[in-house]
């Protein structure tokens, strides 16, 4: 009996907590991210539901984020879709997705003005990946999509 | 001392040469000539630059059927051609997506966006993506804005703002056109703008 309330009380959550809450960011953060003097490494994807191959590479950021969560690695995916869809189109995909990584988004209205921040190499095109290690003082840019395989290694040089 | 100082520059020189050169993703940058082409149009005809006998420029545009901030920009992309093309400065728009990787950019498909849309300027298929690739081009909608000698006269962005035409504070390409016609130098000559990474053929890349 207790075990069935438990079963009972687990998908009552399951159904009634929401997802997790979208924030807005705006691009001095990332300068914050790569100034901040702290030993946790930061692998920011940026991504957009609509995208294809950004949402093939989704689960690799999820892995990478379960696998290293004892570690300090955090995971930012960085939503680059409309304003007007984060509260619909961008939620509910999380929700779908049931997305554990940090999701926010970037309210930005000229990416012309934070594209370099994030990598003067990075020509706007996504998916894009940064990955900070303030402790080896590396940045790692990627404009394609990843594997895990690739995630990985990229994280396990700056760890 | 001043010796090895000096070696070490041209040797940090080098290599960075070297790494320019064997990037394959640069293409061009500003000031360079841009190569002509021979791509096929929405209605079958090839089309090349050097068959707009009256053009005093060209609106190089790389972009899509699929990619929704090719689709955000597209009715600015007709109001540019319906103001500048009568000038001298067409649209020739070229889609550089391998259809296997995403089949919403097939030839057929891209026919079917022309009628839906009425589209005016000539919407070319880089099928083999080299135009793509010379260019440099890396996302949709990635605009060239070529001089009549095909000299690049900007790379980017066609305005400051994807989602919100009416809220686009700069028109990059429009100022950089009305630039040319005076004569004068254009101010911003490169943007950036996310966009939708060009989809790459399987065979050629990973």
């Amino acid at each position: 009996m207790k075990q069935r309330s438990l079963v009972f009380l687990f998908l009552i959550n399951a159904l009634v907590l929401p997802a997790q809450d979208i924030q807005f960011i705006k691009s001095g953060q990332i300068e914050q991210w790569k100034q901040a003097d702290t030993d946790t490494v930061w692998v920011l994807n940026f991504w957009a539901t609509w995208c294809a191959p950004c949402v093939a590479e989704l689960p690799s950021f999820e892995k990478l984020n379960a696998n290293y969560a004892d570690q300090k690695v955090k995971v930012v995916l960085i939503s680059t879709d409309f304003k007007r869809e984060v509260e619909t189109r961008v939620k509910s995909f999380v929700k779908k997705k049931k997305l554990k990584s940090q999701v926010v988004f970037m309210d930005e209205s000229n990416p012309n003005n934070w594209i370099d921040l994030v990598s003067p190499e990075w020509s706007g095109a996504i998916p894009a990946t940064l990955i900070i290690s303030k402790s080896k003082n590396q940045y790692l840019f990627f404009e394609k999509q990843l594997s895990y395989e690739e995630l990985e290694t990229a994280l396990r040089s700056v760890l | 001392m001043k010796k090895i100082l000096a070696l070490f520059t041209l040797a940090a020189a080098l290599t960075a040469i070297s790494f320019t050169l064997e990037n394959p993703g640069v293409g061009y940058v500003v000031g360079d000539t841009a190569r002509d082409f021979s791509l096929q149009n929405v209605d079958g005809k090839k089309v090349a630059l050097a068959d707009m006998k009256d053009a005093k420029g060209y609106i190089v545009v790389f972009t899509c059927n699929h990619c929704p901030y090719a689709i955000a920009y597209e009715d600015r992309i007709i109001e540019l051609h319906k103001k500048y093309a009568p000038l001298g400065y067409p649209v020739v728009a070229i889609n550089p997506n391998d259809k296997d990787v995403q089949p919403a950019d097939s030839f057929e498909n891209m026919k079917k966006r022309v009628k839906e849309k009425n589209i005016p300027y000539a919407y070319l298929y880089d099928q083999t993506q080299e135009i793509a690739k010379t260019y440099g081009a890396t996302r949709t909608p990635h605009v060239y804005l070529l001089d009549k000698d095909r000299v690049v006269r900007y790379i980017g962005a066609i305005d400051d703002n994807s989602e919100d035409a009416s809220a686009a504070k700069e028109k990059y390409v429009e100022n950089a056109i009305d630039a040319l016609r005076a004569g004068q130098e254009v101010a911003v000559k490169q943007t950036k703008a996310i966009g939708c990474g060009i989809k790459w053929s399987r065979a050629k890349s990973e």
